[in-house]
């Protein structure tokens, strides 16, 4: 069993849903991020996206193109992001770590090469924003056999028919896009996306988080309530921008946002 | 060298997925995957229906003004003591460039779909203006996307935009040219895919856009085949056309695929140099496939697949990618792919100007760049089609500056 399928089965027996934030990694500084990982699994979150830098990051709302651009100031890249996964587990082996990113980087360090590095890094699952199940015959079975969960967005366009081939291609979890727009967009309507989740469930047989719009503990926990995880990020990375020039603090910060959604969520 | 069946297969791409060989296809976010494929059964119905067909050949005949002239530069040709040299006039359509070729197409597949509004991205600013042209006409509602340092660079254009009613939004991300421009135009699309067509102005994008593009600008190909045949009794030896994303160059090309004698040389934006990595020419350069902006294709990205800055004089050929065909036309071996520096297109842009009194586009000179080196290794007997993709009003302020003249 995957990491990221152990975690949401302890958090079903539970009666909790996940609570899955978003950072990018680099972002102000390279220094930054571990310690950041840790402080969220600290403050009770239970799956950890980190976001891989891009030049061009198309889905992205402008918060998140701004992490990116000082993560790339760094140079962070994918072989450093890797890294930074690698010294996360040195001392936790139980928090699931999914990198969230465009397919370019991946691209050019090659699918096998990518594959083989992530698995040894100990990371559990990959969502490429720009590579749709049909486009991913090569990459898919080498992740499978490497062990590591893929992930897709469905989105509020996505018909019937396609939810049915992406719960097929996919594994760990699926990524419920709430609104139509880029990261850090307009809020959601809770009822319409209850609706969607309903549909989604006929196919699915894995969990599914629900993203984009979720900026406060009201929103975390109305979702909460529908969906089986609550992904967060354009709120932590605006707070991760504030205190950019005093990034001593950004761990304390940002984990104090996720304590705050993780009691509202179970309450 | 690719064998007859390869070029008959050649001319069919892309295939049922969208792909030229390894490139193309539809690599774009979730969000967006509903309304590519709407888009794709809609082209395909209405590109093959009658009525489409009749409106968009009235449309170009009537509005655009086509066909184009084929224009035997004879002074030119003479002076370089080679090859003929013949200029497909794209630069006399309205608007000035070859673009509104594809908008008329795309903004009548925005009226058949319903869509109220379109949006567009724009380098050189000619794509934008054949979009805010073609919106104006039916009433759409336009936004178009422009890089920040594209608007300085197109003052002109950006101003006509306005005339015409289109609201153009200035992007100040990354390189802030149209790579950026592209970038925000997508996000916009992401956002507003229920009322929106995204006239894309390339043959590059997620399937279904490069075949439809490439479609829409064919007519400049089967235009010049035919006059060629008509005036010089025989086909041309060389077509030479600039290629950033590509659409003026593959809609040269394409209607010429399966006539394996005439050579297809490609012309990118060779900026201050290849080896000096400060470029905008992927074919040339060599530079390995990776994805942006839904295709893969041949791509200028570093070691850890980060898209590089480019560097053209030319706003329009500024772009770190190439349409996907092309790098499958050049991966099979059928067209052929050089580079222009700066300095050279500009030398030609004031060559073209003073010898035949037509002034080319800045991203047009390259293509005319090479066709002035080449021509002179050839016989009197062969024939260089170039093709003349724009005009150069749009540049007299660049080229203006390069002289030190301010307006």
């Amino acid at each position: 069993m995957s990491r990221i399928t152990e975690c949401f089965n302890n958090l079903k027996s539970q009666g909790r849903k996940a609570l899955i934030p978003y950072v990018t990694a680099g972002d102000p500084d390279p220094k930054v991020t571990v310690p950041l990982m840790h402080a969220l699994v600290e403050s009770g979150v239970d799956i950890i996206e980190l976001g891989v830098p891009f030049s061009d990051p198309m889905a992205d709302g402008p918060v998140i193109q701004l992490a990116c651009e000082r993560a790339l100031l760094h140079g962070t890249r994918l072989v450093d992001v890797l890294d930074m996964v690698a010294e996360f587990r040195k001392t936790n082996q139980t928090t699931p770590v999914v990198l969230m990113g465009y397919l370019n980087p991946i691209e050019v360090m090659g699918y096998a090469t990518f594959a083989e590095k992530a698995k040894a890094a100990g990371l559990d699952g990959v969502l490429t924003v720009d590579l749709p199940p049909e486009e991913a015959c090569e990459f898919n079975p080498l992740m499978k056999a490497a062990g590591i969960d893929v992930i897709y967005l469905i989105a509020p366009t996505t018909e019937e028919s396609r939810v049915k081939q992406i719960c097929a291609a996919g594994s760990g979890y699926l990524y419920y896009v709430s609104v139509k727009g880029v990261t850090g967009s307009a809020a959601l309507d809770v009822g319409e996306v209850a609706d969607k989740l309903e549909m989604i469930r006929q196919y699915a047989d894995m969990p599914i988080g629900v993203g984009f719009g979720i900026r406060d503990d009201v929103s975390a926990r109305a979702i909460s309530a529908v969906a089986d995880g609550v992904i967060v990020g354009s709120v932590l990375v605006n707070k991760i921008a504030e205190l950019a020039g005093n990034q001593a603090q950004i761990p304390e910060a940002v984990a104090a946002i996720t304590a705050s959604m993780r009691q509202a969520m179970d309450k | 060298m690719p064998t007859k069946e390869d070029l008959a297969i050649a001319k069919q791409m892309p295939d049922a997925s969208g792909h030229f060989g390894q490139f193309g296809g539809r690599y774009v976010s979730e969000t967006l995957m509903a309304a590519l494929q709407q888009l794709e059964q809609t082209y395909e119905k209405l590109w093959r229906d009658p009525q489409f067909q009749a409106e968009f050949d009235r449309d170009l005949a009537h509005y655009v003004g086509r066909p184009s002239p084929l224009y035997h530069a004879e002074r030119l040709s003479r002076e370089l003591g080679g090859a003929q040299i013949y200029l497909k006039r794209e630069d006399l359509n309205h608007t000035g460039a070859h673009k509104v070729n594809n908008t008329i197409g795309q903004a009548l597949l925005a009226k058949f779909t319903g869509k109220p509004r379109v949006s567009a991205e724009t380098g050189a600013g000619q794509h934008g203006v054949a979009t805010a042209t073609v919106a104006a006409r039916l009433g759409l509602e336009c936004t178009v996307y422009m890089g920040e340092e594209d608007i300085r660079r197109q003052a002109l254009n950006v101003y006509r935009m306005k005339l015409l009613g289109a609201e153009v939004v200035s992007v100040t991300s990354g390189t802030r040219t149209l790579k950026d421009a592209m970038n925000e135009a997508m996000r916009d699309w992401v956002t507003n895919v229920d009322n929106t067509f995204y006239i894309i102005g390339t043959a590059a994008g997620p399937h279904p856009y490069p075949k439809l593009v490439r479609d829409f600008q064919s007519v400049i190909g089967r235009e010049a085949r035919q006059q060629c045949l008509a005036q010089a009794g025989k086909l041309p030896d060389v077509l030479m056309a600039c290629v950033g994303g590509g659409s003026n160059a593959i809609g040269l090309f394409h209607p010429f695929i399966e006539d394996a004698d005439v050579r297809m040389i490609g012309v990118e934006a060779g900026g201050y140099g290849i080896e000096t990595g400060q470029h905008a020419a992927p074919l040339s350069a060599g530079s390995r496939p990776g994805v942006l902006h839904g295709n893969r294709t041949s791509l200028m990205s570093d070691e850890g697949g980060q898209v590089i800055g480019t560097h053209s004089v030319s706003a329009g050929l500024d772009y770190p990618g190439v349409g996907p065909e092309h790098a499958y036309l050049k991966e099979i071996g059928r067209a052929e792919y050089t580079a222009i520096n700066d300095d050279e297109a500009l030398h030609a842009f004031r060559h073209l100007t003073l010898t035949e009194g037509i002034m080319p586009a800045l991203e047009s000179s390259h293509a005319v760049a090479e066709a002035m080196k080449m021509a002179p290794t050839m016989d009197k007997d062969q024939i260089i089609l170039v093709n003349l993709s724009g005009r150069g009003d749009k540049d007299i302020h660049t080229v203006a500056e390069i002289d030190g003249i301010n307006f």
